[in-house]
């Protein structure tokens, strides 16, 4: 079946529908494709499924009666990119997320912002986490997101984002400065 | 307060997620710990590099027009009125068409041959111009005639006839319950490349007619028959001929 086809079934937007989702949602694009980006940490998969996450926004429209339209498209940009991830690289999908949260010696702000101030060291620190901590920090700190909207997004209870921020920063904070040891000791 | 249950609070503080309550509290607790007072500076500067490091990855622009084009795609029914900028033009354009249209064709008395049905030539052109206005178009949205058919079900004392030409060109969009000339009337909705057909059907006594020739006004079209019970009005701005080819199509 191809896409035109499916576009012509029942859940098609007639034209009040397009105008309020061009309103409502379209707005939301570059969220969509950040979400999709740092999930699948590759810009041309993250287009073709924030693409595919739009048409189901799309198909899935009428289901929407209003609230957080920004929060209801990033559950479904979601949703499609571990679709995609069972798919395509169900290893990644396999990390453990409930680990515990390890007191560990606490690194020195000094020593974070040296190393937090390399970009692209940034972006490979953030790459090595598990996506679902990942997802965590790019939301709260890329996005903005409160925590109730995490919570809706990413279908974890809302009593928990704030331990999942917790492991996700800690994760962060051991790769940025832990997990290349010897480009750490050279700058430092 | 315990450092190790501050560990996590910390990261609600940070986030300005705590209720006061709790935020107090928390500052009571950093006041005597040197320890998470460290933490949270740790966190703080993090925090700045993610938010200063530009990560953040809008969306291509090949994206956003793969996007666009996909949403013309699913959007029912074609309509030049679908895009907002376009609505005005779109609006003031078929103004023109009304006024220079009726300026040169608005029918004499006595000249309309056209059969029109119970109705008049001004209700007909009326209720299908309104349901051109955004919103009015469908109650229910499909192409599938056994999504629409059944639809009709206890809101009419008749149930149409209900079916799509998609294959033939006029796909069925939807339909609506209308009043024309104080009587409940189905009306289908067909869509002919961008132009949007009416065909309101309600039940008759009279026996079968023929496709009467084609009505003119105002730069509307419309077809009448009667057949099987049912009496149909098409009206569009489609030309004649593929408005015929539609009533050719219901007729059968």
């Amino acid at each position: 079946m191809s896409g035109s086809d499916q576009g012509r079934g029942p859940d098609v937007l007639d034209v009040q529908d397009r105008a309020r989702f061009e309103q409502l949602v379209l707005p939301h694009l570059d969220a969509a494709f950040n979400l999709a980006r740092w999930l699948l940490r590759n810009r041309a998969d993250s287009e073709d499924v924030a693409q595919e996450a739009m048409l189901r926004a799309c198909r899935f429209f009428r289901g929407f009666h209003g609230g957080d339209a920004r929060a209801w498209l990033l559950q479904i940009v979601r949703n499609t990119c571990y679709t995609w991830l069972e798919k395509n690289r169900p290893v990644e999908l396999m990390s453990e997320f409930n680990e515990e949260l390890h007191q560990q010696p606490s690194v020195s702000p000094e020593t974070l912002a040296i190393a937090g101030d390399n970009r692209e060291r940034l972006t490979r620190a953030l790459e090595t986490l598990p996506p679902r901590f990942r997802e965590v920090l790019v939301l709260r700190e890329l996005e903005g997101c409160s925590y109730k909207e995490i919570a809706s997004i990413t279908a974890i209870p809302i009593g928990t984002v704030m331990s999942a921020l917790a492991r996700a920063r800690q994760r962060l904070q051991r790769a940025l400065t832990v997990s290349s040891p010897q480009e750490a000791s050279r700058e430092l | 307060m315990s450092c190790e249950s501050t560990r996590t609070v910390l990261h609600g503080y940070l986030d300005g997620e705590l209720d006061a309550t709790r935020a107090a509290e928390f500052e009571r607790h950093l006041e005597s710990c040197r320890e998470c007072a460290v933490a949270l500076g740790a966190e703080e500067s993090l925090r700045s590099s993610l938010q200063r490091s530009g990560l953040y990855e809008t969306a291509p622009v090949s994206l956003r027009k793969k996007v666009r084009a996909d949403l013309d795609g699913a959007t029912a029914s074609s309509v030049a009125l679908r895009i907002p900028s376009w609505r005005g033009l779109a609006l003031a354009a078929a103004f023109l068409i009304v006024a220079t249209v009726s300026w040169y064709a608005w029918p004499q008395p006595g000249r309309i041959s056209a059969g029109t049905g119970p109705f008049s030539a001004a209700e007909l052109i009326d209720a299908h111009v309104r349901s051109l206005q955004p919103g009015h178009l469908t109650d229910v949205v499909s192409s599938d005639q056994h999504t629409v058919k059944p639809w009709f079900n206890g809101k009419l004392a008749f149930v149409p006839p209900v079916k799509d030409f998609a294959d033939e060109g006029f796909a069925l969009v939807g339909a609506r319950l209308d009043v024309l000339g104080g009587q409940n009337v189905a009306a289908l909705v067909y869509a002919r490349r961008k132009h949007i057909i009416n065909v309101f059907v309600l039940p008759t006594k009279e026996p079968d007619t023929p496709i009467h020739p084609p009505g003119l006004r105002q730069g509307y079209q419309w077809r009448h028959w009667r057949h099987q019970g049912m009496e149909y009005c098409a009206v569009s701005d489609v030309s004649d001929s593929d408005l015929h080819e539609l009533a050719q199509l219901l007729y059968q």
